[in-house]
């Protein structure tokens, strides 16, 4: 006994939090990639300019701030990422599984 | 089997002792006959006490191992912390510590461009895979694979695909181990692989994924806790300025500034690109990577386990560029760690064994290596419990029993393949020990991002995904990214000795895993069967359990 899923998947909480989370899926990932797919893109054609010192007789290279913000922004979208999942996701996913409940209840 | 393991154990405990007192090693450091140490008393202290601890556990976690979710996935009661700490242990590997370190000792920058790589893949795994692996499967990807599609033939692809990545690495892990341990600890290379592949299949077979669990957590602490205490040590020496650190090193190193810009790791834009995929995807096609989302409770504490690793990790590597930097100014000019030619005692990748004997002295320095050692026995178990559950889970259970082995069945054969594993790793870890395994790692993760990404990615997300297209897109894939390799100047021309490659780049990433997505799309889109459209009908079902967890859709319970 149970509800067709092609049900649910109409359900508006369930569309909802579906819709809203693949969306910031989406946008952190792309955010992840063109970083990384540009710091490569660098890497490949224009070596010469993260061998650029940052400030004159400096020994840092443009390279050494913009790699270490590589590894900083990995670890801060994946924290909007978990911080978002936890105070807007979870409380979407609660209410649309208890929809689901309710509807498998009322069919009962 | 409480009797059996204390009785190894006790067994390996004599062994390990008379090995280290009778064996001809001492000798030849007297001799100086060879390019190793001494027998490192210190390293052999702490090893021991780390062996002796993680067989405890081992016991300990042996009569907590029963049911078939106990053996693959603890039973699924790792938290999200102690989780992401153990995906951190398995995934920071010697080969990341050393060779890394060891990147940044020869190349400076470079060293930084693949720990980036190594990284940005876990931030994709969150955003796209963590959660809904773990609300569609139980033990190993191919569940999720294989969740609407037929079982036979995207289990045996997924299982080959898990093993082809899980022995390649685990060769690899092997060889490392066996040099390095030669070298650290005066133990002859084939005692220290047999050494490593005993105590794995110790591991393996009595603790299952509680032990392997622990044994990654344990050794992620102690490696997190030397690597910081090394580069604290470095950073102190130059009185926390890191401009001074770079500078020092710009001045000794022989080449100079080039050391603070992009060199001669990446030599081409095909090679930079097709490496980036190649690191990024392949994290989310590790198998032994992917079975750890299987042991937490659910999607909640497996999302906390990414963020947990991503954060040591990356500290992780920042810590190695430092170790790295310390080592070009603090062992590249000290003539007590450098061979007569000037290059490093027992090879380039001692860097940061050397550095911490040059900060922390002779304790330091047996710690460190100590730690090498756990680390190496660390990966290697979480490599064969992986490799094991796809062939007792996967090909024995679901393709040759289809589903109809008794657990009692399927967990003696899964514990049988992780001995067969460990004495295969064993037998080939010996017979690569001349060979140069460095591309290993590299195929194994080209593999994980042309195969095991593509079809769990695809079954996941695109509704129109059918077997058909799996299979086709997952061979394709597998096809290419060894066609590639074998023809590529690694291969063809430093193994097979020929004078030209007939595929001029190293890494097939950037060809292999597009022609996998492509064909399981063309391969879905073509196949008009009955059983395809029926696939097709099932994915409403996996997609809200993937979004809002498996057992929604079970009927409530009756009150």
């Amino acid at each position: 006994m149970s509800l067709p899923a092609p049900a649910i998947t109409r359900n508006p909480q369930y569309m909802r939090l579906v819709h809203v989370r693949r969306r910031l899926s989406f946008v952190l990932s792309l955010i992840m990639l063109v970083a990384y797919v540009s710091f490569i893109l660098l890497i490949a054609f224009k070596p010469a300019l993260l061998g650029t010192p940052i400030a004159v007789g400096s020994p840092i290279t443009v390279g050494i701030p913009m790699g270490l913000g590589l590894i900083l922004l990995a670890f801060v979208i994946t924290g909007i990422y978990v911080r978002l999942s936890n105070t807007l996701f979870d409380p979407l996913t609660d209410q649309a599984r208890e929809a689901v409940r309710q509807a498998l209840k009322s069919k009962k | 089997m409480m009797k059996s393991l204390s009785k190894l154990t006790a067994g390996l405990f004599a062994g390990l002792f008379a090995l280290g007192l009778s064996s001809p090693v001492v000798a030849d450091a007297l001799s100086g006959a060879m390019p190793k140490q001494g027998l490192n008393l210190t390293a052999i202290t702490m090893f021991v006490i780390f062996v002796a601890a993680t067989l405890g556990i081992t016991y300990w976690a042996s009569s907590r191992t029963k049911t078939r979710s106990d053996f693959y996935s603890a039973g699924g009661g790792i938290t999200g912390v102690q989780n992401g700490l153990a995906i951190a242990g398995d995934y920071m590997s010697a080969a990341s510590f050393l060779g890394i370190s060891a990147l940044v000792f020869t190349s400076g920058f470079d060293g930084l461009i693949y720990s980036i790589g190594f990284l940005v893949g876990w931030p994709i795994m969150l955003f796209l895979m963590a959660e809904r692996l773990r609300n569609l499967g139980k033990y190993t990807f191919a569940d999720v694979a294989a969740y609407r599609l037929e079982q036979k033939p995207i289990r045996t692809l997924a299982a080959f695909g898990s093993l082809a990545t899980v022995l390649l690495y685990l060769i690899a892990q092997m060889v490392g181990a066996g040099q390095l341990i030669e070298v650290l600890f005066g133990l002859s290379y084939s005692t220290a692989v047999i050494l490593v592949g005993v105590l794995m299949i110790l591991y393996v077979t009595f603790g299952g994924m509680l032990a392997t669990t622990w044994v990654q957590i344990i050794k992620a602490v102690l490696l997190l806790f030397g690597a910081s205490a090394m580069a604290f040590m470095v950073l102190a020496h130059f009185h926390f300025n890191v401009a001074e650190m770079f500078s020092s090193a710009v001045s000794v190193h022989s080449k100079g500034a080039a050391i603070m810009a992009p060199g001669t790791l990446v030599k081409d834009p095909f090679s930079a690109v097709s490496l980036g995929l190649a690191l990024m995807f392949g994290t989310a096609g590790l198998p032994h990577i992917l079975m750890r989302f299987f042991t937490v409770k659910d999607a909640r504490q497996a999302r906390k386990s990414v963020f947990v690793a991503t954060g040591f990790i990356g500290y992780f590597y920042i810590l190695t560029f430092i170790i790295g930097f310390g080592a070009i100014v603090l062992v590249g000019t000290n003539p007590a760690f450098l061979a007569a030619d000037g290059s490093l005692l027992g090879g380039k990748n001692m860097a940061a064994v050397h550095l911490a004997h040059a900060t922390g002295g002779d304790l330091f320095f047996g710690f460190i290596s100590a730690v090498a050692f756990a680390t190496i026995l660390a990966v290697v178990s979480g490599l064969a419990l992986a490799g094991a559950t796809a062939v007792g889970h996967d090909l024995y259970a679901n393709v040759l029993r289809k589903g109809k082995a008794s657990e009692k069945e399927e967990i003696r054969v899964s514990k049988l393949a992780s001995l067969v594993l460990g004495i295969l790793a064993i037998i080939l870890g010996i017979a690569f020990e001349k060979q140069n395994v460095a591309y290993m790692v590299g195929l194994a993760f080209a593999i994980a991002a042309s195969t095991n990404f593509p079809i769990i990615i695809l079954s996941i997300y695109w509704k129109k995904l059918t077997t058909t297209g799996a299979v086709l897109g997952g061979m394709l894939g597998l096809m290419t990214a060894v066609g590639l390799v074998i023809l590529s100047p690694v291969v063809w021309v430093n193994l097979l000795g020929y004078a030209t490659p007939v595929f001029p780049y190293e890494y097939p990433a950037l060809i292999s895993m597009p022609l996998a997505f492509i064909g399981a799309i063309i391969g879905s889109l073509i196949d008009k069967s009955k059983s395809g459209a029926a696939e097709r009908e099932a994915f409403a079902e996996q997609e809200v359990r993937s979004e809002i967890g498996a057992d929604v859709l079970e009927a409530p319970a009756k009150h």
